[in-house]
Formats: structure tokens, sequence, C-alpha cells
């Protein structure tokens, strides 16, 4: 079943001057996680405020759960959990209070928003912190505070819009484990990211939307699939690079690519090819000083499908749009 | 109501904006005392402070329209709004608590105000029903304003120009009116219109019920400068009618 459908949205601004979404139309199968991926101004956070009610489309149909957003918005608020760029947590007031509050809005009583605070505390490691304002948190402490304000009645269905953007390294592995861990929890995920890493951690499938148009959409290996084989790539010292060449030329039966000392070749036959070279390798005592069976990222992936790399669009003179990036 | 408990505990967990927003009233109140009170006679009993309290106190509750204008706003670029807004919760309960929670912090204010009038030799001569009377108008004054400064802040979003708009419009309608000084000393088209000013009822109104011949709004014997609380309610029924269904529909259809 499909939990969340977007049909053929349609949303400008400024009167039809800047086109958000072009007739844009995907779907996340109920339980799994859909990536949306795309740099910005593609038209990501417009699909999630349309999906999560914040938003109107001007002409399409979308429905979350079965039921359509238009026309029964408030029936959607109940199954839905939002967490948008940034986080929309009262910074004034401590993490415990935001989460009670949230509680509250979610007509839980006061013990039950309490009750339900403190295990989400708990569960996104904030118990510490839980007493002081959010102001003091870090990047990463106020991401997961916000998805756990979203996660204060157990949403059918989740909307993440970046999660990630902005927080560093740590934060964001922190965050894509507390993610995993909820999608091990059942929960059907729409996540959208301008990282193409995050995409290929966290999401069953990936939409590519570029220009509020899904340009590819499938796996995250069916992608790469789409844009070439893996490559078989070794690296060694400069005086090994002939025999090298050799060796490969004897697995691989297309093109040789050298780059300095960086022979590569593509492959069919994966890591048996890389075993053959290996084995070859070794019996010609070469050392090399590195190896690799490489696919194509997802990187490749975009610039194929765009001919352009995942770079902010190019905006138009009035790109500066109010539903957009805040 | 938990909009509004939110914010009562935004003032418990910062302290610094209740102590701020309660010295500033009071500076206005020391300064109008002493630095305006002693060049202006009035003719009144007690002197220029029984007059220039009532009018600090309209001023500082009309504040209070740009005090909502801007909380809004802040909450709107942070994007709580737009959580809110995510929530299955009644569309008005947003707005609607944060009028009440400002209206709560107005009470504060104004006992704070009242005492340091009182400090600075204050003393309203009404019975006490007629004076709380005259806090229930500010109060409800406050309250109205509000729902201006809803829309305002729902209409502008930048909270710092939210924060120029509510002085825009807060101070000409403090001064032209007479709440610190007889109107009877402007120009002519002035006058008309600091007479038919909302503040200028209020304060009239206030003055009356603090017990005061009121001396400073009645220049050209007009309606409301004769009948100032039936003005000053009318006034505030009439913002309220027009702006809490303007501002409650603005925040339905306002989109970041």
């Amino acid at each position: 079943m499909k939990s969340v459908i977007a049909d053929h949205l349609v949303k400008t601004y400024r009167n039809g001057e800047v086109k958000a979404l072009d007739d844009l139309s995907l779907d996340v199968e109920e339980g799994t996680v859909l990536g949306v991926l795309g740099p910005n101004g593609a038209g990501k956070t417009t699909t999630v405020r349309i999906l999560a009610t914040l938003l109107k489309p001007d002409s399409g149909i979308a429905t979350v759960a079965g039921i359509d957003v238009i026309k029964h918005p408030d029936k959607v608020r109940e199954l839905i959990g939002l967490s948008g760029q940034y986080a929309a947590v009262d910074e004034t007031l401590t993490g415990w209070d935001n989460l009670v509050m949230f509680g509250r809005l979610y007509h839980l009583g006061k013990s039950a928003s309490v009750k339900r605070a403190e295990e989400l505390l708990e569960r996104f490691s904030l118990t510490d912190s839980a007493r002081r304002p959010i102001k003091t948190y870090s990047g990463g402490m106020r991401r997961r505070l916000d998805l756990a304000a979203s996660l204060i009645v157990q949403p059918k269905v989740l909307f993440l819009d970046e999660p990630t953007t902005g927080l560093d390294p740590r934060g964001r592995q922190e965050m894509w484990e507390v993610i995993q861990e909820l999608v091990k929890g059942g929960v059907t995920l729409l996540l959208t990211t301008q990282y193409l890493e995050e995409a290929d951690q966290l999401a069953d499938e990936i939409a590519v939307i570029d220009h509020g148009k899904v340009i590819a959409r499938g796996t995250s290996d069916a992608l790469k699939k789409q844009v070439g084989g893996e490559r078989l790539e070794i690296t060694v010292e400069n005086v090994d690079i002939a025999k090298t060449q050799e060796i490969v030329a004897r697995i691989s039966t297309s093109a040789i690519h050298t780059d300095i000392r960086t022979i590569s070749a593509p492959v069919t036959t994966g890591s048996i090819a890389l075993m053959e070279a290996l084995r070859a390798l070794d019996e010609a005592k070469i050392h090399p000083l590195d190896i690799a069976l490489k696919r194509p990222s997802l990187d490749d992936v975009f610039l194929s499908l765009t001919g352009h790399v995942a770079e902010e669009t190019v905006a138009e003179p009035i790109k500066k749009k109010r539903g957009g990036k805040k | 109501m938990t909009i509004t408990k939110r914010q009562l505990l935004q003032l418990a967990r910062i302290p610094e904006v209740l102590v701020f927003s309660t010295i500033q009233p009071v500076m206005f109140v020391l300064l109008f005392r002493f630095v305006f009170g002693g060049s202006i006679s009035t003719g009144q009993p007690g002197g220029y402070v029984q007059l220039l309290m009532p009018g600090i106190f309209v001023q500082t509750v009309a504040f209070t329209l740009a005090a909502t204008a801007v909380g809004l706003a802040e909450d709107m670029k942070k994007g709580l709004i737009d959580r809110f807004r995510s929530l299955p919760i009644s569309r008005g309960a947003v707005v609607i608590g944060r009028t009440f929670g400002d209206a709560l912090l107005n009470i504060l204010v104004l006992t704070v105000m009242a005492s340091a009038g009182y400090a600075v030799g204050w003393r309203p001569t009404s019975g006490g029903f007629s004076i709380f009377l005259a806090f229930l108008f500010l109060f409800m004054f406050g309250y109205a304003l509000s729902w201006i400064g809803i829309y305002v802040g729902l209409a502008v979003k930048e909270a710092r120009t939210v924060q120029s708009v509510g002085f825009l419009v807060t101070f000409p309608l403090t001064f032209l009116s007479n709440a610190f000084a007889p109107t009877t000393g402007m120009p002519r088209a002035l006058q008309y219109f600091a007479e038919w000013n909302p503040v200028s009822s209020m304060v009239a109104a206030c003055r009356q019920l603090f017990g005061l011949k009121n001396e400073f709004g009645a220049t050209a014997s007009s309606w409301p400068s004769q009948h100032p609380l039936e003005t000053s309610l009318i006034y505030m029924v009439l913002l309220m009618v027009i702006f809490i269904p303007l501002s409650i529909r603005k925040y339905k259809n306002t989109s970041l």
C-alpha cells in the first residue's frame, strides 16, 4: 500500500513567475523510506510542505495514508510528524518544557505528556540536558529534540526535511543512527536531502528531483547501475605502472584509463575481478598503494542525469521564493 | 491554553525579559513625572502626575501591539508556527493563546507601574470599583490591540521590521493624543485627530475613572471627548470585531 502519494503537483510562486513544482509525482510504500534528493531550490521543501498540509498546491492531488491532504488536512495532521530544516522548537524553553508543551498540544493529558517527554528524551540521549534551555544545545542536539517533538504521538508517516543540513559530521552520524533506529520501528518516512551519501545510507528508494520534477527514481543500486557498472582502480608506484597496466588489460576487456599513478578500467565480474587483480599483482611482486572496486557515487548519478553536479541550481532573477528556504 | 502557558514559561525561563518589559514603563513614569511634571501646570490637585499616569498606562498597553507582533514574527521565522500548523490543533488556538499570554503580561506590567506611580505621588481619588474598572479598560484595550499585532506580525513576518512598524503605529498614536500634554496646543488639524484618537478616549476614560476632572481632552466639546467611556468601549469592540476574524483568517492562509 502506498502511504504517501503526490500526484502531478504544481506549485508556482509570485503569480506563476517562479515554478517550484512542475508536475511532480512521487509515492512512498508503507513502511519504507523514500529519499528525495535534489539541490537547493529543486522543490524539496515545497513538496514536504504540501504533503504536511502547510501549503496548497496550485493543482494536483496529494494523499497521506489514503487521506486527501487538501480536503481533510485535520485528519492528516493527526497521522504525520514533521521535522524541518530548522529546529522548530522554542529556544528559550528547556528540552523538557518543549516536549511537554508539544504533548499537551497533541491533546495528551498532563501526566501522559510528561511520561512521553521523558521517554523521548531518554531515547534520544537528551536526558542529561533536559533541563537546559535549547539555546545551549549543540546543532545535533537541537535536531534530535526537534525530531523527538515530531514523534510524540507515534506518527504513521514522518516527513524529515533536510534533517542533517548544517550539522557537523559527528552530528550527522548521530542523526543517521537515530533515523535508522526509527525506520526499524516501521514508520513510513519521506526524507529530503541534498547529500547523496545520506540518501544512499538511509533510503530504500531515491527520487532525484531537479527544477520541480522527478528526473529519476529507483533504489540506490538501480540508479548507480543506470550510470554505469563498477570500475577497478589500482594505484601503484611509478615503476610499476607499465606492469600493472598489462595486468589490468588481461582482466578488463574495455579501455584502460591511467591518471598519474592510478590505473582504472570498467569490469563486469565485480569482486572476482578484484581478486584476480590482487593475485596477479602479488605474483608480479607489485604492492599496490591502493586497490578498490569503485561503484559510481550518487554524485556521478546526478551528473549523468542532469548534466550538472548537485549544486544549488542557478537562481532565476526572482528565485527568492517565499515557500522554499526560509 | 498550552500556547499561553508556553509564553508564561518563557518568561519564567528568561526573567530578564520580564525585568526589562517592566523597567521601561517605570522609567517613563519617572522621566515624565520629573522632567515635565515641574513645567506643566495643571490646576488639578495633586499635580501633573495625576494626569500623567493614565496617559502612561495607555501608552504602555498600546505597546502590546508591537510585543505581540514581534513575538509572532519570531516564531514564524524559527519555523515554530509551521510546526504548530502541522499539529492537529484548532487553527485559532495558536494566535488566541498568544494574545492571552501578552494580556497576562500586561496585568503584571500595570501592577508594577501603578506601584511606581504611587511611589511618585499618584493618588487616584475615585472609589475602588472605578479604579478596578479603569484597569479593566486598560487590560481590554491592550487585548484588542494585541489582535492588530497578530495581523501586523503575520503580514510583515520579519521580526525587526515588525518592531519598527509597531513603533511607527504606536508612537504617533500615543503622542498625538491627550496622554502627555493638552491637545489645545496642537495645530487645528491635529487637534481633530487627537480627539478622535482611541488613545485619547482611553486616556480620558481612565482619568475619569481615576476620579479626575477631564481637562486635557475636552477642547472642542466633540462627542468622543464628552463621552470617553462610551467611545473607548466602541473602539475596543470595533477593533476586536474587525481584527479577531481578520487575524485568524490571515493565520490560516498564511504561508511563510
